[in-house]
């Protein structure tokens, strides 16, 4: 088994060493009574094996020979009581069997469950960088397949490599035990099998991995056509469409075909090779036998031929467990990889909580909303809280950020945004204006300059509570698998029912919800595959508004809504964040113009930045964009 | 549904009979092997006779050879025919997806689709290829292994009757509470991999409203789900094997015991008693390849149900039988026409439609979001049918058209633009297969589309990635424009495809428009009214009702939505041009 071409596992000991200590850390008692199973039915089995030889060779041979000696009734009794032990034997053996086999769904399933949750939460723990440096696909496959291999490995691979090396040692043992020179003739017919069984198995991974490699290239393609089916249609392609899937196609076929073939020969070839070795040890035996050599007996090449059959079957199991073993390391090496990554610090310690006055104008603390908040600073070495009110003040003091180390995308901002300001960010594609929304609420961390919020270094506010202070609309409207009411209520878990519908009314949704089939209660699938994309960012805008935050981010929140509408849209959102700071990025001049500061950017710098009137009357770009004039030609 | 899976097998019919036959031969050699080896004890071993033993064992190894050539053919032929069938289904459902009309592809998801074409094939695969091998394997296995009891000894034999009557009996009733169980399952899987495909998405909402801790307790909960539904079928999968292994140790005790009294009373030799443990053994193996392959069955019914619905839906949109296979000229008429997605949806999604536009005519649309400005333009090209009324194209009620010759004739550039993994040139023979580099170049600077390409590294033969993503948002729409042109259609319709272009390149696509294909029909969506303005009439949609249709002068007059959405915008030159060079 050396030298064949797999998908490539890093260091398969290692990995092997952490599912083990993965599965042994909840489970270790579970899979000490497994062994334990595992090892009694190996022993029960081989006691019921060798009992065929005790039934000849000391009942039915003796018994024979008396009958011929003359006895007419040969007494059964001796062989009642030995078939009593061995049946004995057997109930132990199933029992045996059936707790591992039950133990083995716990640790199995558990472990999967396990596996899953732990995945998952780790996940969510991730920064964002991870989600934008990884193909989602390959993230997604972590969970679909990667699990399932792994699953099929833990609940069935592993006992079986344990069983099989068991058996196989306590045959060998009996074997030897039985006959010296036939277990010799026997162990170098199991060198033919391992080595035939290596070379099929080295042809069958080399095709099983040009059969990965088409399989990938027609998802890419059946990925690609069936979202592009419309344009497909709408341009009749149809045709060139069915030529190229169907080349894909046949060559997915061919290496299938060999791929599958080749691990279905595996067992067939083993097993004949099994079967002479049976003919030779039989022949070798039989000649043994009929010489007596060293006390030879029929009854002992009945039990050694048994043990043989024996011998070669997990021999032929563990061969055929080998590919899955492999495609199992390598899922769980993505697993781990998963698992390892780092996941986002939080050196935060400043809270963000609710807040109101007492009669004397000091900040208490609630639980309420009460549309006010503070900051919660907790001293350590005083042992003293202190709190201090939400302002809303945001500056940044010559920041800048890359996110790679060596390709800056921000330089030197320098932004002070006033409790209440309505802040907007201008610019071309890629002047850097998501990217400083990205800061704000720490999605990625800055190279060099600070970001305060109320004065405070935003890396010393829990991160949690950042991003609670901020609410946000994205460009990219993600809508969740429920109903239109849960994924308004996302904003605010504990919004009553008449919560949403304020917020649905204020983001001008309502009136479009109440006309879906089930009104507020209308499920949503795909993320919201069934609205159009106008309709999903109202949904967005009716989510951030009922979360009510005291700051507020909008990414071209109002790009797919017609101007009628955003109209609306805007007068609700105005009164919503009435003396709340709020970022804005629109290419909608109407959107933007009633802002407390314009910020222009060109690639990551800021060019100009003021009122509208101010910049206008400066006559630079922002003039230029606003007017279509050239600069030049303003006074 | 299996009629629909196994009517693909098709071309591979032959070898998926032979790969059964070579499993028969193959059980019959192994069965063969016992037997000898009976002989060889009895005749050989007992009789002292070596040259018996020799012989003997010759012709097993013969049997065992042969056994050894079924064994490979099998092997090979149920690969191939597995993996036939999957080319086959999956070319079945390629084909069918593309006679689909809209409304089928809106019926299934592109997810779903694309899980069915890969996934679920590759079950059905491997589940085909299984019961080509064991299907008849393990039943010949073990009627050939009963046979040769029954050859051996009748009345030990009858033995095994009892035994497999019982375990049929056993897995049948298995078979139907596990499937229940594993069919839900199955489907909590689904919801487990879209909870996390929707927080792989949408990480950044997560994140921004601090629902980490929410969504680990929504996953943790499903997690629970799978595990205790699984635990459920696992403890009932457990038992079959322990109560088979019960069943075949009785049957060999018994075998044993009563072939213990035959022997002493001389009607049974030891050889012969060998052959009837190594049979018990075998059928055994043979119950145990049944269970597996029903389990298989179980699990791939999902699968080839959804492969059959593919197969098996009907284009909800067909060709009439006489076609009309030119269209005379660009002149649309909507009569009457009514139309919902959904039949029998209580609020149609346009209603009492009624135009009349003229051949070469430019026609602006404009209307709030959800007023069903798409859904018009869409009955055009008959990417759905009206559920009332009719619409006319050149005269010509669209149905009565090839569909194919219609939407060559009707040009669409959708809202939702999707370009292809190839050069830029590649993309752009979309529209006309034939063109020449030169017609592509002419047809981009119609699209103002040429003077990105031309910056680009490798220009025109710039290869596009998948789903178009190193070109921006603007960049694509303008591409998929002058694909649109390449067509050379008698109607172009533009559905809000210059939102991300900017005002002064809008204008100037609309001029290049006017001079260069004034006879062509234009129905043109868009937001701002500058797009529009100029256009010779301009409907106004309102909850799927048309409110106007004029001129811009004359709406601006007597249309009221028109004057708001009008005043919604001006003074402001709409919206900014942010792309363009200072």
């Amino acid at each position: 088994m050396r030298g064949r071409p797999r998908p490539k596992v890093e260091n398969p000991w290692k990995i092997l060493r952490r599912i083990l200590s993965y599965v042994f850390r909840f489970y270790g008692f579970h899979m000490a009574a497994v062994a334990v199973c595992i090892v009694v039915s190996v022993l029960a089995n081989v006691q019921g094996t060798m009992f065929t030889r005790t039934l000849i060779d000391s009942y039915i041979t003796p018994m024979v020979e008396r009958v011929k000696a003359g006895e007419v009734n040969p007494d059964f009794s001796p062989l009642l009581h030995a078939m009593m032990r061995v049946a004995c034997f057997y109930v132990i053996g199933i029992a045996a069997a059936y707790t591992q086999a039950r133990t083995m769904a716990f640790v199995t399933q558990g472990t999967m469950k396990r596996l899953r949750i732990e995945l998952f939460e780790h996940m969510e723990s991730l920064p964002i960088k991870y989600f934008d440096t990884h193909a989602h696909g390959d993230i997604m496959s972590v969970y679909t397949n990667d699990i399932d291999t792994l699953r099929q490995m833990v609940s069935q691979s592993m006992p079986q490599l344990l069983n099989s090396l068991i058996t196989v040692t306590s045959i060998l043992a009996m074997m030897l035990v039985l006959s010296i020179p036939l277990t010799v003739v026997s162990l170098m017919m199991v060198g033919v099998m391992l080595f035939s069984s290596g070379k099929v198995t080295s042809m069958s991974g080399r095709n099983f991995i040009a059969q990965q490699r088409n399989l990938g290239k027609l998802n890419g393609f059946i990925e690609e056509t069936m979202t592009g089916e419309k344009v497909v249609k709408v341009f009749c392609h149809e045709q060139q469409a069915i030529r190229e899937f169907d080349q894909l196609n046949e060559e997915l076929y061919q290496s299938a075909a060999k791929a599958n073939g080749f691990a279905n020969i595996i067992g067939p070839v083993n097993g004949q090779l099994g079967n002479t070795n049976y003919v030779i040890c039989a022949i070798v035996g039989g000649i043994l036998a009929i010489n007596s050599y060293a006390g030879f007996t029929v009854g002992a090449l009945a039990s050694f031929l048994t043990l043989n059959r024996g011998f070669s079957m997990p021999i032929n199991q563990v061969s055929m467990q080998f590919n899955s073993i492999i495609m199992a390391l390598a899922g769980a090496e993505r697993i781990f990889k998963l698992m390892d990554a780092e996941p986002e610090t939080d050196d935060g310690y400043v809270m963000l909580v609710n807040c109101e006055r007492d009669a004397d104008g000091e900040i208490v603390e609630t639980d309420r909303h009460t549309g006010q908040w503070a900051w919660k600073h907790y001293h350590k070495a005083e042992d003293t809280t202190t709190y201090q009110a939400l302002e809303g003040d945001i500056t940044f003091n010559g920041v800048d950020f890359g996110y790679r180390d060596d390709k800056m995308v921000l330089h030197d901002i320098w932004i002070h945004a006033k409790p209440g300001m309505k802040i907007a960010l201008v610019g071309s594609t890629g002047a850097g204006k998501t990217t400083i929304t990205n800061l704000i609420n720490r999605f990625y961390d800055i190279q060099d300059g600070k970001i305060r919020f109320d004065n405070i270094n935003v890396n010393k506010i829990k991160k949690g509570d950042l991003r609670r202070s901020l609410g946000i609309v994205l460009q990219d409207t993600h809508l969740f698998s429920g109903t239109v009411r849960e994924n308004i209520r996302y904003g605010k878990l504990d919004a009553t029912d008449a919560e949403v519908v304020r917020a649905a009314r204020l983001a001008n949704a309502d009136g479009f919800i109440r006309r879906l089939p089930q009104g507020y209660d209308t499920m949503l699938t795909g993320d919201g595959a069934n609205l159009s994309q106008g309709q999903r960012q109202l949904l967005a805008i009716a989510r951030a508004a009922i979360a009510d935050p005291p700051a507020l981010i909008l990414d071209e929140a109002t790009s797919s809504i017609d101007t009628r509408t955003e109209k609306i849209v805007q007068a609700g959102m105005d009164s919503l964040m009435k003396d709340r700071t709020t970022f804005v990025i629109a290419h909608r001049l109407s959107t933007i113009r009633n802002s407390d500061l314009i910020i222009v950017l060109e690639q990551g710098r800021i060019v100009e930045q003021g009122t509208h009137q101010e910049l206008i009357d400066l006559g630079q770009r922002y003039y230029q964009l606003y007017t279509g004039k050239k600069p030049e030609l303003a006074g | 549904m299996v009629k629909t899976i196994l009517s693909q097998v098709k071309e591979f019919r032959r070898i998926s009979i032979l790969t059964p036959v070579c499993m028969i031969g193959e059980v019959i050699c192994e069965m063969i092997i016992p037997v000898l080896m009976g002989k060889i004890v009895d005749n050989g071993v007992m009789a002292g006779n070596v040259s018996f033993i020799m012989r003997t064992g010759a012709v097993m190894i013969c049997v065992a050879l042969l056994g050894l050539t079924f064994g490979i053919m099998g092997g090979f032929f149920a690969a191939r025919a597995g993996a036939g069938l999957a080319r086959n289904l999956r070319k079945a459902m390629h084909d069918n997806i593309q006679t689909f009309s809209f409304s089928n592809i809106d019926h299934f998801s592109t997810s779903s689709l694309v899980t069915r074409l890969t996934t679920d094939v590759t079950n059905i695969q491997n589940a085909y290829m299984m019961m080509l091998r064991m299907a008849m394997r393990a039943p010949s296995t073990m009627i050939v292994a009963m046979v040769m009891s029954f050859i051996i000894s009748p009345r030990l034999a009858s033995i095994y009757f009892i035994a497999v009557a019982f375990l049929a009996l056993f897995m049948f009733f298995m078979m139907r509470t596990t499937t229940k169980y594993f069919k839900q399952v199955f489907e909590r899987y689904d919801a487990l991999n879209e909870s996390v495909q929707e927080n792989v998405s949408a990480i950044r909402v997560v994140k921004a409203y601090v629902r980490e801790d929410y969504e680990n307790n929504k996953f943790r909960k499903a997690a629970e789900n799978i595990y205790e539904m699984f635990i459920r079928a696992e403890m009932r999968v457990v038992s079959i094997s322990p109560v088979m292994m019960g069943v075949v140790y009785a049957c060999i005790l018994t075998i044993s015991w009563f072939g213990a009294n035959m022997i002493v009373s001389d009607t049974l030799t030891t050889g012969n008693l060998m052959s009837l443990l190594t049979y018990c053994m075998n059928i055994l193996m043979s119950l145990m390849m049944l269970s597996m392959v029903f389990i298989m069955i179980t699990m791939s019914e999902a699968s080839a149900r959804r492969i059959s619905e593919v197969i098996n839906e009907k284009s909800s949109l067909t060709n009439p039988e006489n076609p009309v296979m030119e269209v005379p000229d660009g002149s649309i008429r909507f009569e009457d026409v009514d139309f919902s997605y959904r039949p029998g949806s209580a609020e149609p999604v346009l209603k009492d439609i009624d135009l009349d536009i003229h051949s070469g005519e430019s026609i602006g649309i404009i209307g709030g979001t959800g007023s069903a400005k798409s859904s018009l333009v869409n009955l055009v090209s008959r990417l759905y049918d009206v559920t009332q009324g009719r619409v006319l194209v050149g005269g010509h009620d669209v149905r009565e058209y090839d569909m194919d010759v219609l939407r060559r004739q009707v040009s669409v550039v959708l809202q939702k633009n999707v370009l292809f993994s190839g050069t830029i040139y590649d993309n752009l023979r979309w529209g006309d297969e034939n063109a020449t580099e030169e017609e592509c170049r002419h047809a981009c600077e119609l699209a103002c589309a040429d003077e990105f390409i031309e910056k680009m590294p490798e220009g025109y033969n710039t290869y596009i990635e998948q789903g178009g993503t190193n070109v921006s948002g603007g960049q694509k729409q303008r591409l998929s424009i002058a694909r649109a042109l390449l067509r050379k259609p008698k109607i172009l319709i533009l559905d809000d495809s210059t939102s991300a272009v900017d005002t002064a390149t809008d204008a100037k696509i609309r001029r290049a428009f006017r001079e260069e294909i004034p006879d062509t029909t234009r129905l043109i969506i868009a937001q701002r009214i500058s797009s529009v303005q100029e256009c010779d009439r301009i409907i106004v949609m309102d909850n799927g009702r048309i409110s106007g249709f004029d001129t811009h002068e004359e709406l601006l007059r007597t249309n009221q939505i028109y004057r708001e959405v009008y005043e919604s915008q001006t003074g402001m030159g709409a919206d900014a041009d942010f792309d363009k060079p200072a």
